[in-house]
């Protein structure tokens, strides 16, 4: 082929050889220039193989001349983060915490640094919604046990609920009425339906009014003469729609008959002050933060 | 002449050949120094154009604001999601080239493409430094001198001043240029604005200083497009053999009626290859080269008036055209050219997708709400029995003044509303709210509503500004299952 060169008479030019239903492929030399920026290409190309991790050997690959990995890169990324964080940080910390919804901005720094530690440290009980399970109190909602005012929830996660041999921890522990022998099983039942009845779950029939006298000599001292609760012992609102334990008449008579004792730890050990502030800030909003602190839900 | 069509090349890859094009004058080179002056006035004055939108909202007439996410067109505001009209407007290009195409050619080549401006400029440059065509042919042919070193040293000086001035202007549409221009020249100005200077000054400095028609030839897709558009309809620029063939050197002597009819009006005098940005010969017909910029017209023009024959060897003129010219038959009207149907298809889709867009634009809303219900959790009790839902709504303002808003619910009886800002004890039936100019306000809100209730209810939040912009979104309220 090479020694018989056709040549295209309307153009003048070369023909390649290839002929596919007479159209015929001319032989149009390339402009140097292209062949220049194809070299240059190429040489770019290995010298970005000597420069950066590329060739693969038997166990790891090259090291590429300039030392990147995409650890190091990360770690950069990472410390090049906290140090931008870190003025807001210190200013969350420097922030009394009541105070710390006076200025918005600072407020919305912790609230979404408070979303990044609840996900690491809370959602093991709380949930990821902060939404609690059985035993484990929902965060979003406006009943709280010891307190829903940013001060208020700050020391309480602090210094933990029940926790052991720490004098400032929440504390409180409800009598365990029928396992101990405190209340007789029917006398549970009568309180069961007190309760029930309180909480509009049903009327107050006789077993209630029985009830009520039960429930004024052995529960009112901590849940209140109208079992409201008291935030003083977190002794829960027994009137309300909310249930930590369960409302229902099984339930009830369980946590008469053998009470219950959550506990919660004391993060003040395990954080930094400015972490429980987000934190506190985080829960705060949720939907149910109090704007002042109310010592008894009973008014 | 370029080498698309040198003869039985051997070489895999082809030197570039010089072009050195002759000065030239007439009516076609008239009509680009003003096309140049046009468009070089446009693309250095547009940014500096002021537009008073009020206090909020930049005063610059055409703005790209990236780092805000806004475009500013005159009275016109682009948003991010309104993102079509730039579409549109590039399918209007789009098609406003095909139908300049299908009218005159590749006129866009010829004129108004910034290549062929720049490209202008620069080889003005050069022949106001090294001198006209033969001057310069002498000059690379000749060996290094001082001379030779300053004159080059001062054309690629020059040739560095325009591309700087070129990559300069091009920033200023995506910042508030005084400000900007301040900052440039003091030194203020962040690294993305000197980058993006430094870049277009390398392209432009090696587009137009050097790859030139190179860039029309090889680089751009166009002229393979146009090869496939341009039909025996087209207006092109054409060397009207029938009347030039066969060529006869030193014409002007043979002023005997016998030669006269013997040989055409072409001298081969080349003039027209001369006078060509590009290189290239008209002569052998239309070719991917051929940028239309006509001054081949007017170089041959020049000829044949000093030859005494008539002007227009080298014309404007579609391919059909010249097969009626060369069997004698009237010319055709220069407005048929206009108006042959594929013209008029353009048109009519070009005038179509403008039109939408003038509609849309007049008949959109600058005020929208949209509601993002909260997952996790989906509701919440609330110790008086009722349900809780949590949503992030959307405001978005797309005036460019603040607004007062109210926001509302329908299809939720019993339904309150109130915000972060205030407890439950703070909740209404709607929501005074109010959004910042030209912004998307995200407003966390909390809606509660009697436990009792479908476990998932359809209701509506309808935002109302106080110019009565009003705007509506479904949402769905979720309640525990009883």
């Amino acid at each position: 082929m090479a020694d018989k060169r056709k040549i295209d008479q309307p153009t003048g030019t070369e023909t390649v050889g290839h002929e596919w239903d007479g159209i015929e492929e001319l032989n149009t030399p390339l402009p140097r220039w292209w062949v220049w920026t194809f070299y240059a290409t190429v040489a770019w190309g290995l010298a970005y193989t000597v420069a950066f991790p590329a060739w693969p050997l038997v166990s790891r690959a090259t090291a590429g001349v300039t030392g990147w990995t995409s650890h190091r890169q990360l770690e950069r990324d990472l410390a090049a983060d906290k140090a931008r964080r870190a003025p807001i940080i210190k200013a969350i910390g420097a922030t009394p915490i009541d105070q710390l919804s006076a200025n918005p901005q600072l407020m919305q720094a912790a609230v979404e640094g408070g979303r990044a530690a609840f996900r690491v440290n809370c959602v093991q009980c709380h949930g990821s919604g902060a939404t609690g399970s059985k035993g484990y109190p929902n965060l979003n909602d406006d009943d709280w046990l010891w307190g829903g005012d940013l001060k208020t929830i700050e020391f309480t996660i602090t210094h933990g609920v029940r926790n052991p041999n720490h004098d400032e921890t929440r504390m409180s522990q409800m009598p365990a009425f029928g396992r101990d022998g405190l209340l007789k099983p029917n006398e549970v039942d009568d309180v069961v339906a007190y309760v029930r009845a309180v909480s509009h779950q049903q009327g107050a029939d006789t077993a209630a009014q029985r009830g009520s006298a039960l429930f004024a000599a052995n529960c009112a001292a901590c849940h209140g003469a109208d079992a409201k609760g008291n935030r003083q012992f977190g002794a829960p609102n027994l009137t309300d729609a909310i249930w930590l334990y369960g409302g229902d008449r099984a339930s009830i008579r369980a946590t008469i008959n053998n009470a219950h004792y959550g506990v919660m730890p004391r993060w003040g050990e395990k954080l930094d002050p400015a972490t429980i502030k987000m934190l506190t800030a985080y829960v705060y909003s949720l939907g149910g933060g109090e704007r002042a602190p109310v010592q008894n839900a009973a008014k | 002449m370029n080498d698309m069509t040198a003869l039985g090349s051997k070489s895999l890859y082809a030197k570039r050949q010089p072009v050195y094009p002759k000065a030239v004058d007439g009516r076609f080179r008239r009509l680009k120094w003003f096309v140049m002056a046009v468009t070089l006035t446009i693309y250095y004055v547009t940014p500096w154009l002021r537009w008073d939108r009020g206090p909020w909202a930049p005063n610059q007439a055409v703005l790209v604001d990236l780092a805000h996410r806004r475009f500013y067109f005159g009275p016109i505001e682009i948003w991010p999601h309104e993102f079509y009209y730039v579409a549109g407007l590039l399918i209007m290009a789009g098609i406003g080239l095909f139908m300049v195409t299908s009218v005159v050619g590749r006129a866009w080549c010829g004129y108004a493409c910034p290549q062929t401006v720049w490209t202008d400029v620069f080889q003005h440059i050069e022949r106001f430094i090294d001198g006209d065509r033969n001057a310069q042919i002498r000059l690379a042919g000749a060996p290094w001198s001082v001379g030779k070193a300053a004159r080059r040293a001062l054309k690629y000086a020059a040739f560095l001043a325009v591309s700087v001035a070129t990559g300069g202007a091009w920033v200023f549409y995506f910042a508030d240029a005084p400000a900007l221009a301040r900052d440039v020249f003091s030194g203020n100005a962040s690294y993305v604005a000197y980058a993006t200077v430094a870049v277009l000054t390398a392209t432009t400095f090696v587009l137009g200083g050097f790859m030139r028609e190179q860039v029309c030839i090889y680089m751009c897709p166009w002229p393979r497009i146009q090869t496939a558009m341009l039909d025996e309809k087209s207006l092109i620029v054409t060397y009207k053999d029938w009347r030039g063939e066969p060529r006869g050197r030193g014409r002007r002597e043979a002023t005997l009626a016998d030669v006269a009819s013997a040989l055409g009006d072409c001298i081969d005098c080349n003039q027209c290859v001369a006078v060509c940005p590009t290189g290239t010969d008209i002569r052998n017909g239309p070719q991917i080269g051929c940028i239309t910029c006509a001054l081949c017209i007017d170089a041959c023009d020049a000829v044949m008036k000093k030859i005494g024959r008539p002007r227009g060897l080298i014309d404007y003129a579609t391919l059909d055209d010249c097969q009626a010219e060369a069997s004698g038959a009237a010319p055709r009207p220069l407005l048929r050219t206009f108006t042959h149907p594929r013209t008029i298809a353009y048109l009519a889709i070009w005038a179509s997708v403008g039109l939408g867009m003038l509609f849309a634009l007049g008949d959109r809303t600058r005020l929208t709400i949209s509601a993002q219900h909260q997952r996790n959790p989906a509701w919440v009790q609330l110790s008086d029995g009722h349900v809780r839902n949590n949503y992030t709504v959307n405001l978005r303002n797309m005036q460019a003044r603040p607004r007062a808003m109210e926001v509302s619910l329908s299809g939720l009886p019993g339904a309150v509303i109130w915000t972060e800002d205030g407890g439950r004890e703070t909740a209404q039936t709607t929501l005074r709210t109010s959004a910042p100019a030209d912004a998307l306000k995200k407003l966390p809100i909390y809606i509660a509503a009697p436990g009792a209730g479908p476990e998932q209810q359809d209701f509506t939040i309808t935002v109302r500004s106080v110019d009565r912009e009003t705007d509506s979104t479904a949402a769905v309220f979720e309640r525990p299952r009883p």
